[in-house]
This record gives C-alpha cells, sequence and structure tokens, in this order.
C-alpha cells in the first residue's frame, strides 16, 4: 500500500470529497487512517450525541467546516418536548479550548445560545460561515456578535430558526471594514432593522451573491438595495407592498430589469398581489421559486407567476396553487426537479386545494422530478400508480395525506398498492415519508423494493410488527426511522438488534413497545442509548416493565450515555 | 339529521361562542360519551353501525382501544358506517369550525390531550387488539364511503379550524384524569382527539412555518387596506355618493390633515347638495363653506373599528385611531345621532 510517499496520497485524497468516501478511505489501512485524518477539513456529524467535541478535535485536528445535527427529526413536530437536548455550548468550549482553526460551522435542531455565538465569534479567528437551520435558544444579541466580530464573515444563513428579537441593533454591528459579505439571510427574523444600516451594509459588500429580508424590509428599500447588488444571485424579499403607479415602484421595476442573476427568489412574506408583475422580468432565468411563505398570494397570482418561469428547477409553493395551477406547472416547467407543496392553512377542513389530480399532472408533465413533499387533502392507489409510472427517478418522496388514514376515496381501500408502485419503480429512492390508510402490506413492498432506502417516516399505519419487522429486514441501506402511532411492539423491536448499531437513529412514538423491551435492548447493545421521554406524571418508571412506553429515541454512539439530558429523559 | 347536528349547526351559524357543552346541553342530549364538539358521538354511531343511535350501543369493537388517527378504520370496520349521514357529516364537521374558533379550543385541547397521551394508568393492562383508533375522525371515512365519490373529492375534514396548532396542545398539562366529558368517552372512542387537527405533531409541517402562516394571514386579516408598515389605506365612504374613495391614514399626523383631505376629496358631492339645497349654483363654493358644510350640522366623520362598531372620530389619539379603523364614513349628522 505504501508505493507513494505520503504526500501524494494526502494529494489524491483532496479529490475526494464526500463524507462517505473520505470515511471509507479511512477504513482501508492505518496509513491511509492516518493520512486521511490530518487532510480532512469538513466533518459531517449527524447526531451530535455519537460522538464528543474532544474525540472530534483529538481525530481531526485540521478541522475546518463542522456540520452538527441536534435533535431528532420529529422535534420539527412538537414531538420532543422543550429542553431535550442538543446545546451547542459543549461543542464551542471545546473548539475553543483546541487550537481548532475552525471557518464554517452549520447547525441544524440545535440549541445555541447567545454565549455559544459570542464565545464562536471571538474564538476563530478565521471564521467565514454560518448556517442556523432549525435551531433555538438565541437572541438577535448572539447575531450581532457574530456580525461584529466576525471580521471576515462570507455567510450568515438563519434559516427557519426561533429566534428572540431584541429589535434590531444587530445589523448595526458590521463594522465598516466588513467587506467581505457572500450570503446574508435573515427571513426569520421578525423585529425591526436599522434599513440605513442595511442599505450601507450591502453597498459596501461587492461580493453578495445571496440577501434574504425579512418581512420589516419594506419595498423602497428593497428597490435601494437591488440598486448597489444587481449582481445578487439569491434573493430573498421580505414585505412586497406598494402601490403601483408610486414612484418607487416605477423604479423598482426598472431596477429589476437590470438583476439578469438572480436565478433564485423567495420570501413575499407581506404581498399585494398587484405588484407581482414588476417580477416577471427575471422569472425566465429562476431556477428556484419559493413562495411557501407568501399567503398573501392567491392561486391566479400563482399561477400567472408561474407561468414564465420556463427554467425552474425547484418550486415551493402553497397549495392554494390548486390542481389547475399544478397543470400550469406542469407544462410550464419542464425542468422541474424538486417540488414541494405545503397546505396554506393546514387546519382548515374548507377547500380541497390540492388533490391527486395535481401530483398526476405534475408526473406526466416534468420528467425530471426527483423529489417531492406534497401535502393535500386525499390521494389514490390509481394516482400513485399513475406517479409511479411516469416518474422513475425519485429520490425522496413524501405525502402527507392531511387526514392522516384517509383511505383511497375511490375504491375505500388502504394506499398499499399505491406507495407499492412508488417504491417499486423508484430504485433510487432514499427518502421516504407515508400517509394515508395503509396495512402491513405497504411494509412488504418497501421492504422489498425499496432497497435504497435511507430514511422512513411512517404514522399511523400498518397492523401488527410484521410491518416494521419487513422494513428492517429488507432495507438494507436504512439510516433512520422514525414511527408515530403504529402498533408495532416488543418484538418488532427485538427481533434484530445489531441492524441498529447500522442505523442513525430510531424514534418509536405511541408505539407498542414496553419499558421492558427498552431495557433489553440497551442491556444488549451497550453501543446503543437508548432513551425513553416520559412526559406524564407518572415516575414509576421501574416499576413495571410492562408499561408502554410514551417515546423512545435510539441511536447508536461511541461514547455513551449523555450527561446533559433533562429530568423527564430516562437514558437505559 | 339528528338533535345534535341541528345544535351544532344552529351554533356555527350563529357563531356563538359558548362552549359547546352548554350547547349539547341546550339540545337536551346530555353529555355523554362525547367531546365538547359533540362528533364523538358520531364516533359512537359509527362504529355501531346504527346511525340513530346515539352512543348507547356499546359495541364491543367500538370500545377497544386502537392505535390509529381519527378516521382510521381496519377494512371490515368500513362498511359498517355506510349510511352514516354522510353528507351531513360534512356540514357536522364543518359547523364545528366555527365555534372553536372562538372559545372552544382550549376546552377542546384538553379533552384532546388527556385523550391523546396514554398516561400510564390509562395504558397499564390495555390489551391492544387491533390497531386502529376510533375517532370522530370517522367522519372523513364515512364520507369516503360515498358510493358515487371519485377521485377529486371535496371532503370535509373533521379538523378543527383554529390558530391552536400542535404547539398549543403540547403545553397542555397531560393527565391521566380526563377533563369532565372525556373521561367516559376514552373508552369508546379510545381518546382519540375531536378533531385532526388537535393531534399532537399532525400535520407534520414544522411550526415555525405554521407561526409564520398564521402571523401572514393575521396581518393580511386585519386592516381593511394594504398589510405593510408603509400604508394603511381604508375606504372612505359617503351619504349620498355614488361612489367611495381610499385614503392613506398613515399620510397623515393629525385629525386636522385628515379631515382637510377628506374635505378636499368629498367637495365634489358637496357641491351637489349645496345645489340641491338651492343654494345659487353658480357660486363658487368657498372653502371656508365647504368646511361650514362638513363641520356643521350636516355632517360628521365616523370610522367603523375592529370590533365591527362605528365610532365618532377625534376620541382617541390618532395612532390608536389608525390602528384600529377598518373605513370611514361621512355621516349626516342627522344619521349620527346614536354615537
Amino acid at each position: 500500500m505504501n508505493y507513494f510517499p505520503d504526500e501524494v496520497v494526502e494529494h489524491v485524497f483532496d479529490f475526494i470529497t464526500s463524507h462517505k468516501d473520505r470515511n471509507s478511505v479511512s477504513l482501508v489501512c492505518k496509513s491511509w487512517y492516518k493520512i486521511e485524518r490530518y487532510s480532512r477539513q469538513r466533518v459531517f456529524i449527524g447526531n451530535c450525541y455519537s460522538i464528543t467535541p474532544q474525540r472530534l478535535i483529538a481525530r481531526f485536528p485540521g478541522l475546518k467546516s463542522l456540520t452538527l445535527k441536534g435533535k431528532p427529526h420529529f422535534a420539527d413536530f412538537n414531538l420532543v418536548p422543550h429542553d431535550w437536548g442538543g446545546f451547542l455550548d459543549p461543542w464551542i468550549k471545546a473548539l475553543a479550548k483546541s487550537r481548532i482553526g475552525l471557518e464554517e460551522l452549520r447547525l441544524k435542531r440545535m440549541v445555541v445560545s447567545d454565549d455559544s455565538l459570542e464565545l464562536l465569534s471571538k474564538s476563530f479567528p478565521n471564521f467565514k460561515s454560518l448556517v442556523l437551520v432549525s435551531c433555538e435558544g438565541f437572541t438577535t444579541d448572539g447575531v450581532a456578535a457574530i456580525a461584529a466580530n466576525c471580521r471576515f464573515l462570507r455567510e450568515l444563513d438563519l434559516q427557519e430558526n426561533e429566534v428572540e428579537d431584541h429589535r434590531g441593533h444587530w445589523l448595526s454591528c458590521f463594522p465598516e471594514s466588513c467587506t467581505s459579505l457572500v450570503s446574508l439571510n435573515f427571513a426569520c427574523l421578525k423585529g425591526e432593522i436599522n434599513l440605513a444600516s442595511l442599505e450601507r451594509l450591502v453597498a459596501r459588500s461587492p461580493n453578495l451573491k445571496s440577501l434574504r429580508l425579512n418581512r420589516v424590509v419594506p419595498l423602497d428599500t428593497l428597490q435601494k438595495l437591488l440598486m448597489r447588488a444587481p449582481q445578487l444571485v439569491d434573493l430573498g424579499i421580505g414585505s412586497y407592498v406598494d402601490d403601483p403607479s408610486s414612484e418607487v415602484f416605477t423604479k423598482l421595476k426598472a431596477v429589476i430589469q437590470l438583476c439578469n442573476s438572480i436565478r433564485s427568489l423567495s420570501g413575499f412574506l407581506e404581498v399585494a398581489p398587484c405588484c407581482m408583475s414588476a417580477i416577471y422580468p427575471i422569472c425566465e432565468n429562476l431556477t428556484f421559486l419559493n413562495l411557501s411563505y407568501a399567503p398573501g398570494l392567491q392561486g391566479n397570482d400563482l399561477t400567472k407567476l408561474v407561468q414564465h418561469c420556463r427554467k425552474l428547477q425547484r418550486l415551493w409553493i402553497l397549495d392554494c396553487i390548486g390542481d389547475k395551477g399544478l397543470g400550469v406547472v406542469a407544462s410550464t416547467c419542464k425542468e422541474l426537479q424538486e417540488l414541494r407543496v405545503f397546505p396554506s392553512d393546514p387546519f382548515d377542513a374548507g377547500n380541497a386545494a390540492v388533490t391527486e389530480e395535481g401530483l398526476v399532472l405534475i408526473s406526466a408533465g416534468c420528467p425530471k422530478l426527483n423529489s417531492l413533499l406534497y401535502f393535500c387533502h386525499q390521494m389514490t392507489n390509481a394516482a400513485l400508480i399513475t406517479v409511479a409510472k411516469n416518474c422513475t427517478n425519485f429520490i425522496r418522496f413524501r405525502l402527507c395525506i392531511l387526514d392522516p388514514v384517509k383511505a383511497d376515496p375511490v375504491t375505500n381501500q388502504p394506499l398499499d398498492e399505491g406507495f407499492g408502485a412508488i417504491v417499486r419503480s423508484n430504485k433510487s429512492l432514499k427518502r421516504l415519508s407515508l400517509s394515508g390508510l395503509l396495512t402491513d402490506q405497504v411494509f412488504l413492498y418497501i421492504g422489498m423494493y425499496a432497497k435504497k432506502l435511507e430514511m422512513l417516516s411512517i404514522a399511523f399505519a400498518g397492523d401488527s410488527n410484521k410491518g416494521m419487522l419487513y422494513v428492517l429486514n429488507g432495507c438494507k441501506k436504512l439510516r433512520k426511522l422514525e414511527i408515530r402511532d403504529c402498533p408495532f411492539g416488543d418484538v418488532a423491536l427485538l427481533e434484530d438488534m445489531g441492524k441498529y448499531e447500522t442505523m442513525r437513529s430510531l424514534w418509536m412514538s405511541s408505539c407498542e413497545v414496553t419499558l421492558g423491551a427498552c431495557k433489553t435492548l440497551a442491556k444488549k447493545m451497550p453501543s446503543l442509548n437508548v432513551e425513553i421521554i416520559n412526559e406524564s406524571e407518572q415516575l414509576e418508571f421501574s416499576l413495571d416493565d410492562r408499561l408502554l412506553v410514551d417515546k423512545m429515541y435510539l441511536y447508536r454512539t461511541l461514547v455513551g450515555h449523555r450527561k446533559d439530558e433533562p429530568e423527564y429523559v430516562l437514558l437505559l | 339529521m339528528s338533535p345534535l347536528l341541528l345544535g351544532v349547526e344552529e351554533e356555527g351559524q350563529s357563531r356563538v361562542s359558548s362552549p359547546s357543552v352548554e350547547c349539547i346541553s341546550q339540545n337536551g342530549l346530555g353529555i355523554r360519551e362525547w367531546n365538547y364538539l359533540g362528533l364523538s358521538d358520531f364516533c359512537s354511531v359509527d362504529s355501531s353501525g346504527v346511525p340513530d343511535d346515539n352512543g348507547n350501543n356499546l359495541n364491543l369493537k367500538a370500545t377497544e382501544l386502537r392505535l390509529g388517527l381519527p378516521g382510521s378504520q381496519s377494512p371490515e370496520r368500513e362498511t359498517e358506517h355506510c349510511f352514516l349521514n354522510s353528507g351531513k357529516l360534512d356540514e357536522k364537521t364543518l359547523f364545528p369550525l366555527l365555534p372553536s374558533k372562538d372559545g372552544i379550543c382550549s376546552s377542546s385541547q384538553k379533552s384532546v390531550v388527556t385523550g391523546n397521551k396514554r398516561g400510564f394508568s390509562e395504558v397499564k393492562g390495555t390489551i391492544y387488539t387491533e390497531k386502529k383508533w376510533m375517532g370522530p375522525g370517522a367522519v372523513p371515512d364515512s364520507q369516503s364511503l360515498q358510493p358515487v365519490s371519485h377521485g377529486k373529492y371535496s371532503v370535509a375534514q373533521a379538523s378543527v379550524k383554529k390558530d391552536g396548532r400542535a404547539n398549543v396542545i403540547q403545553e397542555q398539562p397531560c393527565t391521566s384524569n380526563g377533563t369532565k366529558v372525556n373521561r367516559t368517552d376514552i373508552s369508546n372512542n379510545s381518546s382519540a382527539p375531536t378533531a385532526k387537527a388537535q393531534v399532537v405533531g399532525w400535520p407534520p409541517i414544522r411550526s415555525f412555518r405554521t407561526k409564520a402562516l398564521t402571523t401572514s394571514s393575521k396581518n393580511n386579516d386585519e386592516v381593511d387596506g394594504k398589510p405593510g408598515p408603509g400604508t394603511l389605506f381604508v375606504k372612505v365612504s359617503m351619504d349620498g355618493a355614488p361612489y367611495l374613495r381610499k385614503v392613506d391614514l398613515r399620510m397623515y399626523s393629525t385629525y386636522q390633515e385628515l379631515s382637510s383631505a377628506l374635505e378636499k376629496m368629498f367637495s365634489c358631492f358637496t357641491l351637489g347638495q349645496c345645489g340641491a339645497h338651492g343654494t345659487p349654483g353658480k357660486e363658487i363654493l368657498s372653502e371656508s363653506k365647504l368646511k361650514d358644510l362638513l363641520h356643521g350640522s350636516e355632517y360628521v366623520l365616523t370610522y367603523e373599528d375592529k370590533d365591527g362598531d362605528w365610532m365618532l372620530v377625534g376620541d382617541v389619539p390618532l395612532e390608536m385611531f389608525i390602528e384600529t379603523c377598518r373605513r370611514l364614513k361621512i355621516m349626516k349628522s342627522a344619521d349620527a345621532i346614536g354615537l
């Protein structure tokens, strides 16, 4: 193996960038392990409790970019109580103490405190990029610290975080000397900002390519910003409200024409539909359009807009576009790869905005479709079978029927056959979310056909343990399995305990797993952390192994029990 | 139509915000095995397969605790509730939406939470035979059984329209002691929530997104004019004028300015009035005369506030006025006597 000097091998490794490949490379031999670990700059940790920061630092001294994920996915839907975990603090503290020259930090579903942000901003002189997705626990003071102290900041990207807003001085904290910004996204912040500061910041950032504003930035500021930054590639509009006959609006129309680099458009958090025509000139070049936060746009506004977007590859939209509107998408957007249709009113029985018809139209019109998230009121097996015939390239297929156990309204059958067809014809499927009335049969199909499946989300489905067993046995590449409200119990859980070591995590809530089974599993598999989340007032845990557990989350780990669990979490 | 349905409908139509418990007792049906919105009554009806039964029928199958959301039925069950007020279920589920918006939310949520979360004491000794929950959401299923249903099917879901999202439910105390009514129906409808929307974590939408959309629609609904910090256009009507105007309330820093602007806008109409009242038509109406006309006994400026009440302009500070005003009306003072 050592035909080449280390430097040559290292140079070869430079071309290997994917995490999976680098992980594989490091397993070949000791020598390669050593070369790889010293040259590794980017590390991805899918579960922050699977390893400690100390071991990370020890193994990868050259670390520059770290991605961390904290809470389990179902935390997005309020199934994980507050304070469960996922704290950034210990990581920052450990990294700050070390000699790691961190430049990039990407976090998802973690609890981030202002103190951590401040420590981060002061500990790494070359820090360039902070991306926070679905995080919480910080305020605009923490953001201000980042702005103030990171001299070479290129990217500040806040996506869908719960941030306590202390009213806008954070933007003014960017020093006059900061001219390196490439990406600034503060759309999720709710509070006021100093508009003049924003204008000046944009004016002195010649490399700015991505700018996403929050809802308090009015249209006239937008116009001024675009004047300063016609080179933008990604624009998120905050407030888009004005009188179409106003002078400001006329200026905006003119300046938008100059912004011919814009490929990605989002926002419209507040919008006056009559102003949308100004956007049409840039629609021709758009590859990503996200109108999922723009409830001010009605179906026909959306349709009119979409008609101009021939090059669209990704579309995120609200279901008020309707089946007809999706038909327009299908006939216009032939390059479409990803479609997400969100419900504009998730709890409203009212109008069935999109149904299976829209999906069928899309599948027929968009041959390149490979990623779908679709919220609808109903779905039929026939429609799914048609979709499966039309589209064989799905990598992600997430269907959410708003009534979670709804059968096929035409045949009153469960949707087993429909989903079965999807998995049968989409051999590259990596992620699948099911809904509707489903029996064990669908899991038989998944186990048989979804050989590349990595993540599966199940709710209110199945009849018996067999369902879960089909999946565990058949899906060899399964990494994440999350189940809620299904009749899967101890038999399924304990059948193949070794399987969980090949997976990142398993979530089961409101199923039929007993405490005793969880204890058994924890005992037999020391490489797994088995956590029981118990929110009821019953504290007699240890008394009865026959008790059904409310929520169980297990994950593989190299470092045993975590030390920061809250009271209501029991680590077995 | 069962009396319950009637009650619910009436409730809905009159937008009564009293808790449905009261309505139920008004119907004289008693409180029995049903949740606040009365939907579980249908659930028990569904399970028993006897449409007219009001829940007395203790069909054993119906008492089984099953996993699954409201409306989930194992296939053989579905045939049982074919004739349920399917069409009516449409209305029935729709109407609870209205009152629930007003005040029932909290009570329903409580009942949901207790139902939904299985406290260990409830769970102990429970034998799960079949795995579906019976729930009032049986409604959508039974609707789906309509033989003439087509692919495109407008189903009135048994969901409660409210802002109370899963978040809110989560915060309710989870006790194994149900609140009032729901205790009795736990065994029957297996503690299924009154409506889908009240199931924690469903539909699977990030709470950030749900909150953001709710804020947006609130902003859009609150004012008559365009939302946004920049402008606040409200309609101005005048008695006798053939068409309305719109003014941007944010343009004015005093009531005087607003008043002058309105005078200018509506001068053309008052000219006509002058003419009608016998003033020589050729006389040029000076501004002062116009002011007199408006400030005199002829007209008063009133506005409709957020609560729908008509108020006299000028009583509250301008900022408060701007915040609460939905539209303006220039009334003849004779009409404005009530104010």
